[in-house]
């Protein structure tokens, strides 16, 4: 009796310092618990309401443990094929111009079946935002090894961990993005802390501002962790994010607008 | 606004009419023997002048999915491709058909398997009618025989597929895409200024957000949706078959073939009824929904069909299935881009009269 009567003091509005993102929908996430999605998916919509641009933008969800990204946030959608969604994105943009069009794609995605697409898009300038969320692993098919899994990292399809000599360094698909010229703003952030969360909505922000400039393709990887196929606590996996993920893939601008000649 | 005359390559009049159709977008990718319709394009800079989208996509794949995304918005867009691009093109137009998306695509049939030959065949008929990419769907397919047709189709598929929610396929070959024939042009449609309520245009508080998907992970509702593209498909099958037929009122034995192959056929028709046989030819438009009734109506009247087709024997089965029985039903082909000649298609006839 005691703790209802605690609960309901807590939970008088005068008390509430944290509530539900307006564009998040009622439906239970699908995600694991201590994912990053979750993190990721609130600061974009946060984005999308305080730019109100929920009548403008179209998101596109990838194959992946996203792919219901759709049901989770209250805009327009489109599910595209596996890897596809920068094409998807290029044709939604080219098409309606004036629109706010974004992808979200893991890095099974992103960096092995859909790297032409990633790259193509890029290339052309297309006046999209790429948010790539990197966790070093397929998630949704059950932990096997990504393009991005690091050296010596186990997964099911490495057991051994990964071997670079047969299977291949970890891609940095970033780097590989900020060299070419037809970005505009290419950066690498993390939601493993509540600091990381602020600088990662910053980064969307910018991202989310300079669409409207047209100087070409926003690219923001957020790395981020699995704790249900890295067989980890989230609290484990968010050190362990911290100790190996990041000395391999540093946080950081690598591209900005000032980078671009004039 | 009148009609306007032009000598046109089959290629050229795809992209002219996609322009004059009024179509918001063109994603393509070169590939022989159809490359002419996104040289067309770029050269008549539509952006210009109706602000229609053209893109050399970096794969089939991915013009494919542009197709899709721009599909999706609601747009009239479309891709046009050969045997092997249209076989990387698969898996998009089976995404295109399970979220129930309208566009246009266009295969310019060379010979196969594999990367075979650029010259003209009509090897993709199952690949076309039965589905193409996995699952269970369907698309709308015309089989142009002119250059005329391979114009006038342009527009008639983005009107069936916005009727039905459905993508559409102009199946021709080589050999129509690369001759010059006269064409009357339509005059210019203005773009559309409006798209149909499913599109994803950004969700207003007016209605809910609007979603292009293909997954349902639910095995009972997916059924419910299966059986509702199997009820799409009965509707087209009952209203969209059209045919044409050539000297079949006094008929005793009847060609079936479509594209390229009816044109050689018709001269078929005449060498052999030269020789005192009385032949006919039934040409169908659309191969999906394939004129299966026609087809069985006619059995009764005559004493045999041949399917003549540039492949081994693909629509064959459709004709088989439509006479079911009542007459007997053989094939002649040609392979390897070669396109038969009117009398060879006679000889065979002849044959199959005495021989069996």
């Amino acid at each position: 009796m005691a703790q209802a009567t605690g609960i309901k003091e807590i939970i008088k509005p005068e008390n509430l310092v944290y509530k539900k993102t307006k564009l998040m929908t009622d439906n239970v996430l699908s995600y694991c618990p201590g994912c990053g999605h979750g993190t990721a998916h609130r600061i974009i919509a946060e984005i999308i309401d305080e730019e109100g641009l929920q009548s403008e933008s179209i998101g596109i969800c990838p194959v992946g443990c996203s792919v219901f990204l759709y049901n989770y946030m209250d805009i327009d959608w489109q599910e595209a094929a596996h890897g596809r969604a920068p094409a998807v994105a290029t044709a939604i943009k080219r098409l309606m111009p004036e629109k706010f069009v974004f992808t979200y794609q893991g890095d099974g995605d992103l960096a092995a079946i859909g790297t032409a697409e990633t790259i193509h898009s890029c290339n052309r300038g297309e006046n999209i935002l790429i948010v790539f969320i990197n966790n070093g692993i397929y998630g949704m098919t059950g932990g096997q090894m990504a393009p991005t899994t690091l050296p010596g990292m186990k997964s099911s399809t490495s057991p051994y961990g990964r071997d670079v000599s047969t299977m291949g360094n970890p891609l940095k698909m970033t780097d590989i993005i900020a060299t070419l010229p037809g970005t505009c703003y290419v950066t690498r952030q993390s939601v493993h802390t509540p600091a990381n969360v602020r600088k990662t909505k910053k980064a969307i922000r910018k991202a989310v501002q300079y669409q409207k400039l047209n100087k070409g393709t926003c690219f923001v990887e957020i790395v981020s962790n699995c704790p249900s196929n890295w067989k980890m606590s989230p609290v484990q996996s968010n050190k362990w994010l911290e100790e190996n993920m990041l000395p391999y893939y540093p946080l950081g601008d690598m591209k900005t607008p000032a980078d671009q000649p004039a | 606004m009148e009609k306007e005359l032009k000598l046109m390559k089959g290629n050229e009049a795809v992209a002219e009419a996609a322009i004059r159709a009024g179509a918001d977008g063109y994603f393509g990718y070169p590939i022989t023997p159809q490359s002419e319709i996104l040289e067309y394009l770029m050269e008549a800079k539509p952006y210009e002048k109706t602000g229609m989208v053209v893109l050399q996509a970096e794969s089939e794949l991915a013009a494919i999915n542009m197709v899709y995304g721009g599909a999706g918005c609601g747009k009239k867009v479309m891709t046009t491709s050969s045997s092997p691009g249209i076989s990387l093109k698969q898996e998009g137009i089976s995404y295109i058909a399970g979220a129930e998306l309208p566009c246009l695509i266009v295969n310019v049939v060379r010979g196969g398997p594999g990367l075979g030959t650029i010259q003209p065949a009509q090897s993709d008929y199952f690949q076309a009618t039965k589905g193409g990419g996995h699952g269970d769907y369907h698309l709308i397919v015309l089989a142009p025989a002119s250059v005329q047709e391979m114009a006038d189709f342009v527009d008639l598929c983005f009107e069936l597929a916005f009727k039905y929610r459905n993508p559409a396929m102009i199946l021709s070959d080589g050999a129509i895409g690369q001759m010059m024939e006269k064409v009357w042009l339509s005059p210019q449609k203005e773009r559309a200024k409006t798209v149909p309520e499913w599109a994803t245009t950004g969700k207003t508080p007016t209605r809910e957000r609007n979603v292009i998907t293909s997954v349902d992970l639910d095995s009972n509702a997916q059924e419910v949706f299966n059986q509702k593209l199997v009820e799409k498909y009965n509707e087209i099958r009952e209203k969209e078959v059209r045919y044409e037929e050539f000297q079949c009122e006094d008929a005793e034995y009847l060609f079936v073939a479509y594209g390229t192959s009816a044109r050689v056929c018709q001269k078929s028709v005449h060498l052999a009824r030269e020789q005192g046989i009385r032949a006919g030819l039934l040409r169908p438009i659309t191969l999906f929904p394939f004129p299966t009734k026609r087809i069985n109506k006619l059995a009764d009247k005559v004493k045999m069909m041949l399917s003549v087709e540039m492949s081994a024997g693909q629509m064959v089965e459709d004709v088989l299935l439509s006479v079911n029985g009542k007459v007997p039903v053989y094939h002649f082909g040609r392979m390897g881009g070669i396109i038969p000649a009117p009398d060879e298609v006679v000889e065979s006839l002849k044959s199959k009269i005495t021989g069996g």
